[in-house]
């Protein structure tokens, strides 16, 4: 089991390092000046050189590639231009906002993506498969802001049940967080749901048709336990793999749905910090998100061999 | 008699057997059935037809359009669909709806092709030398295991945000974030049909790299990668609405579906049709390719056909 879990961990380091490189080699072999474009048009030549060096765009790259790793190993990951504040300090502020919704979602498509995968499975060649399967097609099919200006329109304006946006944190009113996230929520769910059924459906029909399936069936056992105890654990352990990629969608489906919502998370941010040019926290909201994401996928692994005694034997 | 006389004779002439149309069967071009499979399979019909909607309306753009897409006409602003002659209205300029979305197509189709096309170049480029090269494979796979481990969108944006916002940056962006995804499927098939008897063969027979991964090997891998690029398509067309719908993408005036619905956002009460009509073109090409994706894995990829 711990083999399992030191594999992961040392298999992501490599790729949290390149991951730092690129964030790193993305601003600093952008084609022409970042100070100037930071500065904007009308600037002194002054002006750019401050920018430069508050950037540390004058040093040699290898000097500015030591301190982009010394600074990360310290947690600075230096100045937002945009709002003069440590970019790690707001991060921490915006990605739990980013978090809570991106959750919000993940219940939703992991209640409702399964539930139509598995009843489309066991209904295989019904109205209700192919009712389940066509909703699916429209989830992965519909971009999440056409479906959440829809529910804007739907449910804020013409029926007024819901905010058109803005956000309560969950700490200070739960009910007022549920009024503000679930269209944004739901949204961002959309597609990670019809991916989930899909593939919830296809998993589960492979299950089922195997002899051991048969052998329960056999046995006498009811229809209920069959399916849930001797089917559906196995078709689950697949589809646990599908989980870091589902958060992975909705943290970059965040990004649209939070500018639309006018949600204070990380993809509003990043989109502000990217139209501003802001490249310090375009840099380090980037690295950071995605180093969440892989800390997430590691603990995906980490499930995944619990949840399947094969691969635990078979690595450790 | 001797023995296959017997044979011949227990035979009715008039009455094949079973294995002669299996062997008719494969007499025909693979292409040839593979297209028969296609034409039968209801759903991928379903998915050309709504592709070739959008194809037909984008390629023929300049004949189909009367208006220019971009020409203000301030005197026509929030024309409904149908009202004084606008099929699908106008907008906050009185720009024509139906020049835009259709303009907006063709844009769509340009920039997904080109995804594609660099994807099939690149991908397949990396994920042979991947899979077929053992030595680069631990070098290349870590790159590319880092690059799809950041959020597609934000990736993309971040590029833009490098590079500027425009047609051939998005089209940059979004290869930069696909090109590892495909490198990845090609290499996954080139590891296995490395260790096939018969490129084993062909090495023996003196055959070179280039040669057996030409003629051997890459025409086998190809089935799982045209279904990733149809799927890469829709990708690919709806990464770039949401790109040029937060502003990243083909700068205004320049009508993309994305770009339409973020300027009818302000707009979403009084002229709720400025964003529902680029909606329904980019669902309608996104399903399109979906369901053609679906009936290609169905038809060239059985290992990972949904059991029908």
């Amino acid at each position: 089991m711990w083999g399992v879990v030191l594999r992961s961990i040392l298999g992501s380091l490599p790729v949290l390092l390149i991951v730092s490189l690129i964030t790193f080699g993305l601003m600093r072999f952008s084609p022409g000046d970042p100070a100037a474009a930071i500065a904007g048009m009308s600037v002194t030549s002054e002006q750019l050189e401050l920018i430069r060096k508050d950037l540390g765009l004058d040093e040699p790259f290898l000097v500015q590639l030591v301190k982009w790793y010394g600074g990360l190993l310290q947690g600075n990951l230096g100045r937002s231009i945009l709002m003069g504040q440590d970019v790690l300090e707001v991060t921490m502020i915006r990605l739990p906002v980013t978090i809570a919704l991106s959750l919000y979602a993940l219940v939703l498509t992991l209640v409702l993506g399964l539930a139509s995968g598995i009843i489309a499975a066991l209904r295989q060649n019904t109205v209700v498969d192919q009712l389940a399967m066509v909703f699916a097609m429209i989830g992965i099919s519909v971009p999440n802001f056409f479906l959440g200006l829809l529910m804007i329109l739907l449910f804020a304006v013409h029926l007024g049940w819901l905010p058109t946006g803005g956000y309560i944190p969950l700490s200070q009113d739960p009910v007022g967080w549920l009024r503000t996230s679930t269209m944004p929520a739901l949204s961002l769910a959309l597609l990670q749901m019809g991916l989930l059924a899909r593939i919830t459906r296809s998993t589960m029909l492979e299950v089922l048709r195997q002899d051991y399936i048969r052998t329960a069936r056999a046995k006498g056992l009811p229809s209920r336990l069959v399916v849930v105890k001797h089917a559906l654990t196995n078709a689950l352990i697949p589809i646990t793999t599908v989980v870091g990629i589902i958060i992975s969608l909705s943290i970059s489906g965040a990004v649209v749905t939070e500018s639309l919502f006018s949600i204070p998370g990380m993809g509003q941010l990043l989109t502000q910090a990217v139209l501003n040019r802001d490249y310090p926290m375009v840099q380090g909201g980037l690295l950071l998100t995605t180093t969440f994401l892989v800390l997430v996928n590691i603990l995906v692994d980490i499930a995944y061999a619990l949840l399947d005694p094969r691969v635990r034997y078979e690595r450790s | 008699m001797n023995g296959p006389d017997i044979v011949a004779a227990g035979r009715a002439d008039d009455a094949p057997l079973e294995e002669d149309f299996e062997v008719a069967a494969q007499r025909q071009s693979p292409w040839r059935m593979t297209v028969r499979r296609l034409l039968r399979h209801r759903l991928f019909l379903m998915g050309l037809g709504l592709c070739s909607i959008i194809l037909v309306a984008g390629v023929l753009a300049q004949v189909i359009t009367q208006t220019d897409p971009t020409r203000l006409a301030m005197r026509w602003r929030f024309r409904a669909p149908g009202q004084d002659g606008f099929i699908f209205g106008t907008d906050n300029f009185g720009r024509s709806l139906w020049s835009r979305v259709v303009w907006g197509a063709q844009l769509s189709l340009y920039i997904g092709f080109s995804v594609v096309a660099l994807n099939a170049v690149f991908g397949t480029l990396i994920g042979a030398a991947a899979g077929y090269f053992r030595r680069l494979d631990n070098a290349l796979m870590r790159v590319n295991d880092a690059l799809m481990a950041f959020p597609a969108i934000l990736l993309a944006i971040a590029i833009t945000a490098v590079l500027g916002a425009s047609t051939f940056n998005a089209i940059l962006a979004l290869s930069i974030v696909y090109i590892p995804r495909t490198a990845r499927i090609v290499r996954a098939s080139v590891i296995v049909l490395r260790e096939m008897e018969y490129v084993q063969a062909a090495v023996a027979a003196g055959a070179g790299h280039w040669r057996i991964l030409r003629r051997h090997i890459l025409p086998n891998a190809m089935a799982p990668l045209i279904v990733q690029l149809s799927f890469l398509f829709a990708y690919a067309v709806l990464s770039e609405a949401t790109l040029s719908f937060l502003g990243l993408g083909a700068v205004p005036p320049t009508p993309t579906w994305g770009n339409i619905m973020a300027e009818g956002r302000q707009y979403l009460v009084e002229a709720p049709w400025i964003i529902t009509i680029p909606g329904i073109a980019l669902m309608i090409t996104v399903m399109g390719l979906n369901l053609l994706g679906d009936g290609l894995r169905d038809v060239l990829d059985p290992r990972l056909r949904i059991q029908q």
